[in-house]
């Protein structure tokens, strides 16, 4: 047989289709379709928690405008997220209903660490990803063990590390007391700083006190720790505690080098309840834009983020850092998803997470979202500010991978 | 010592706190006999629409008595339209509903009013001559306002027919309406007062430890525990049940266990009380008949 | 009217016991895991109605005992290996043990302030559980992730497999059957009589020789060694147990499910049950935004239709069918 040119081209335009075609067969698992992806979310929408369960909100309202621009290659975005009021008994009913009776393809941002250890080994022996945990527990960052699960935010470890690093550099012979709450976040940072120290914690650390989450205030353990003679400090609270040490330590006229924690770094939400005067000199670490922060609250990514408040949170709170917090995670997991393409099996999914390498919006500069095979950190990135009554003002290098 | 001293006035001020609500628990108790667990949720809500008030532009006096009018008049309303069909039904049936407030409550504050704490402002000036290293003028401020508030409560309870028709009513019902007092309203007028204290102490309470919707819930424990060391049934002994939880709590933590086992230390006590008082510190005894 | 043919009530309850062997091959693994904890829960309840419901006296606290139990376990199977079943009767002892002692200084308490003792230990046990003392053995914050029991025969009945939850299920049924049964006997004869005399009419209960301290200590005791089992056996089912697990919240809904099925009621504590676990799913379905405030109007809703919750609901009906035929 004679090859003439429309033989050839035929020849070649079918090898083509058949090559490209395979390159582009769909593969799906439980929970994806040509027409949707289900995700499954869980959030302490009641209970202690509930403050949280403004992130699970936000990252709804962000699907919601993903999928009004068309969705993802096409699909729509289904978040199923569901209540578990941080009640770890209950994490697991939740889990195990969406992964069973709902069919999620996975499980994106599940909060708390309790909650999350509740699932750890259920998710993993279901092989479904347990993507972007909200919380900054160090354990989630195991592929070697736990291969279905991606932590997602700087650990608290490493940020400890950091002002623990601050301190040694900048005032090798301090006294520190610490306050810190008697959980694992409390715990999980109290751990990270001491092993920052290193040998010289036994000495440098004078004091460290506990308060629980219903105790009314802190002022008893406020006034133990400046008995103690102290003159650094590191306050590991959640908002309403740091702003009433805050509030308290300029009462006592204590006035310690004061180290703060990420989670409470927030002008609207914690600096200015307690007074913005008491405020200045504080040292904090962040890597998340504050909503509050005025020297942020300009520029094209600001206003996007401000439009997509008006429009699909309009009641929501703009000084509520969890709203920038869910903006960001859903971002990185619309990433992974446009990633993904066509291929929506679970284990390219975890391929996906692990092969970022970008910047977000709401993210500070120089803080970029990075994994690896071997590196299921995310966000590792923080930098050190320093409040000057107005605003944290960042200074030094970025700290992290 | 220093520190000693400052810590047992630092326990003053919160038992000050405590007291508050402990009064308004007192207050519910000598009214329908019944504990309100609801009572800290509804003084949150109060203290957020006191906030919003405030935030609209109202001056702080203002915004404060009317809020105290509008618990009152929720408080009544509350028990005219949710408590009075079971009026009738057993305890537990109605610390259910009281439980069920308490979560309607809550949601509702956070869903119209958000988490993010807020500051709420304190109508006694901060540089008082009165306000000292111990004492902030706000603490002494409250104090004087709880004196206020316990005072008239003594008043009325003792010298006005309303009063002695509300105790009246609690005590013996069906007498009671035999002599012609309209349980009902007693019961309804009693929830009013409560709501109305309740609010004091929230727009007291809110300026030292912030405003949010899970202000009240550590509160109301060591309020509820105050109220029943005192004496359930006994005002001033739930005032002082209050103070003495909270120059406890303080010492506690501070100089015998450390705050890790604090709330088992408070247990222990609060046990060993009332084994030795079973009706608190200042309660009556009650003898029934054989 | 004629009394119920036995024939009958034979007839409904084999019905009954034949549907309950049959259901978990009928739904899917995860429904029966939601099963199983209203078996755990029921129990839990029914430990409490024997306290609050038969003897009067109010337990806030009761979560405290079921963390115990939870513990018991836990520790039990994580750092010693006991096998899952054993722990059971070992969370028993160790629960009613517990509550003899709390039992002893709440006989001098009456109505509100034994509430508020029982309640104060509800919240002291959290951090009781956190304490860095212990925490080698509690797993301390982060709590104890336990191996769930895998059924020691294979079969599959309806084309599924008898999975790690059916033979949880089939488990928890048993046991469930076993604790409501010693209860009913336990309580209708000389003891359940004792009981429901102490709650009525303590001083007369006393002139008839019932000796009060120790009857109500016995009864705090057996009431949480109860609800220490359920706990145990929580924890097998979960597989998980850490301190939030078992906060106030616990104690209260305890509480709702005693009240929901109805006071000194047996069959009560299965209603109890389903509502504890089931309506909170319902509210969050109907509310994203508020779903404790559309489960608070439901529990009041509940109290409203029912005061007497669902058993006091039920012997409500009875008694009118009764006389309405008697007429």
């Amino acid at each position: 047989m004679r090859l003439n040119t429309f033989t050839l081209a035929i020849a070649t335009l079918a090898a083509l289709a058949i090559s490209s075609s395979a390159l582009a067969q769909k593969k799906y698992d439980t929970g994806a379709t040509d027409k949707e992806i289900k995700i499954g979310g869980i959030s302490p929408y009641s209970g202690p928690a509930s403050a949280y369960g403004a992130i699970g909100k936000a990252i709804s309202a962000y699907f919601a405008k993903i999928n009004e621009e068309g969705g993802i290659n096409g699909r729509k975005l289904n978040f199923i997220s569901l209540d578990d009021g941080y009640n770890p008994a209950k994490t697991v009913e939740q889990a195990r209903k969406l992964v069973e009776e709902d069919e999620v393809l996975f499980i994106f941002n599940t909060l708390g660490t309790p909650p999350n250890s509740a699932i750890h080994k259920y998710m993993n022996g279901k092989k479904t990803p347990h993507l972007f945990v909200a919380t900054g527990a160090t354990k989630w960052g195991d592929p070697k063990n736990f291969p279905w699960t991606m932590g997602w935010q700087p650990n608290y470890q490493s940020e400890s590390k950091v002002f623990a690093g601050h301190i040694m550099e900048t005032k090798p012979n301090a006294k520190i007391a610490i306050l810190y709450q008697n959980d694992d976040y409390g715990k999980d940072y109290l751990k990270g700083f001491e092993d920052g120290l290193g040998d010289k914690a036994k000495t440098m650390i004078v004091s460290k006190i506990s308060y629980e989450v219903t105790d009314p205030t802190i002022d008893s353990q406020m006034v133990s720790l400046k008995g103690t003679g102290a003159d650094t400090f590191f306050n590991i609270t959640t908002p309403k505690f740091a702003a009433q040490a805050i509030k308290k330590a300029a009462e006592l006229g204590w006035k310690p080098t004061h180290y703060l924690n990420s989670v409470s770094a927030s002008v609207g939400a914690v600096m200015i309840p307690a007074g913005v005067e008491n405020g200045v000199g504080i040292f904090t670490a962040s890597y998340l834009k504050d909503p509050t922060d005025p020297q942020f609250q300009k520029g094209k990514e600001w206003d996007d983020w401000l439009a997509w408040m008006k429009k699909y949170q309009p009641n929501g709170d703009i000084k509520d850092a969890n709203n920038v917090y869910g903006y960001t995670a859903a971002q990185g997991l619309v990433q992974v998803l446009k990633q993904a393409g066509d291929n929506l099996t679970r284990e390219n999914i975890m391929k996906q997470a692990a092969s970022l390498d970008m910047t977000l919006p709401m993210l500070l500069p120089g803080v970029n979202v990075k994994t690896g095979p071997d590196d299921f950190f995310p966000i590792e990135r923080e930098q050190l500010a320093k409040f000057d009554g107005k605003t944290w003002v960042l200074f030094g290098k970025v700290y992290g991978r | 010592m220093e520190a000693f001293l400052h810590q047992i006035f630092s326990g003053l001020a919160n038992g000050i706190i405590y007291g508050s609500v402990a009064l308004a628990l007192v207050m519910i108790y000598q009214a329908t006999h019944h504990i309100n667990f609801a009572q800290g949720e509804m003084a949150t809500f109060s203290t957020f629409i006191a906030w919003a008030l405030i935030q609209a532009g109202w001056p702080y006096w203002g915004a404060f008595f009317f809020t105290v009018a509008v618990s009152f008049l929720g408080g009544l309303l509350v028990q005219r339209i949710v408590l009075r069909p079971i009026e009738k039904a057993p305890v537990l049936t109605n610390v259910i509903v009281f439980i069920g407030l308490l979560l309607i409550f809550n949601a509702m504050s956070g869903m119209l009013f958000d988490h993010t704490i807020k500051s709420f402002a304190s109508p006694f000036p901060k540089d008082s001559v009165l306000a000292s290293k111990y004492f902030s003028a706000h603490q002494l401020g409250s104090a004087g306002v709880l004196l206020v508030v316990l005072v008239g409560l003594f008043l009325f309870f003792k010298f006005t027919s309303v009063g002695l028709a509300m105790r009246a009513a609690a005590q013996n019902p069906d007498s009671a309406k035999l002599v012609g007092i309209r349980v009902s309203w007693m019961l309804g007028l009693g929830w009013g007062l409560a709501a109305a204290i309740g609010a004091v102490a929230g727009m007291m309470v809110a300026p030292i430890v912030f405003l949010d919707p899970n202000m009240m819930a550590g509160i109301l424990l060591y309020g509820f525990a105050g109220a029943l060391l005192g004496g359930i049934d006994n005002p001033l002994g739930a005032v002082i049940g209050g103070l003495v939880v909270g120059v406890l709590e303080n010492l506690l933590g501070a100089y015998v266990i450390g705050t890790e086992l604090k709330l088992t230390v408070a247990l222990v006590l609060i046990v060993g009380t009332l084994t030795l008082r079973p009706d608190g510190l200042f309660g009556k005894k009650v003898v029934t008949r054989v | 009217m004629k009394p119920l043919d036995r024939k009958w009530v034979w007839f409904w309850s084999v019905l009954l016991l034949v549907g309950l062997l049959v259901l978990p091959f009928l739904v899917k693994n995860y429904r029966v895991f939601q099963f199983n904890l209203v078996l755990v829960y029921a129990i839990a309840i029914l430990g409490l109605n024997i306290l609050t419901g038969f003897n009067g006296q109010i337990s806030l606290g009761h979560g405290a005992f079921y963390a115990f139990g939870a513990y018991t376990a836990a520790i039990l199977m994580d750092k010693l290996g006991v096998p899952y079943w054993a722990t059971l009767p070992a969370a028993f002892v160790v629960c009613f043990c517990f509550g003899f002692l709390v039992g002893f200084p709440a006989l001098r308490l009456a109505g509100h302030y034994l509430a508020l003792a029982t309640f104060a230990l509800a919240l002291a046990v959290p951090q009781l559980l956190k304490y860095k003392g212990i925490e080698g053995m509690t797993g301390g914050v982060q709590g104890l992730v336990l191996t769930k029991p895998e059924p020691p025969f294979s079969f599959r009945f309806l084309d599924q497999p008898l999975s790690a939850d059916r033979w949880l299920y089939f488990f928890s049924l048993a046991v469930a059957g076993l604790m409501f049964l010693l209860a009913w006997n336990l309580l209708r004869g000389r003891v359940g009589r004792a009981l429901i005399a102490v709650r009525d009419h303590p001083i007369a209960a006393t002139a008839m020789g019932i000796n009060l301290p120790v009857f109500k200590s016995m009864t705090f005791g057996v009431s949480a060694g109860i609800t220490g089992l359920a706990g145990a056996l929580g924890a097998i089912v979960v597989a998980f147990v850490s301190p939030d697990s078992f906060t106030v919240n616990l104690s209260i809904f305890l509480l709702v499910g005693v009240v929901v099925g109805g006071l000194a009621s047996i069959p009560g504590a299965i209603f109890g049950g389903i509502f504890i676990q089931f309506v909170p799913n319902i509210a969050d379905e109907i509310s994203k935004s508020a779903p404790a405030a559309i489960y608070g109007l439901l529990l009041i809703g509940f109290m409203y239709l029912l005061p007497m919750g669902v058993m006091g609901g039920v012997y409500k009906f009875w008694m009118r069918m009764r006389t309405k035929t008697a007429g």
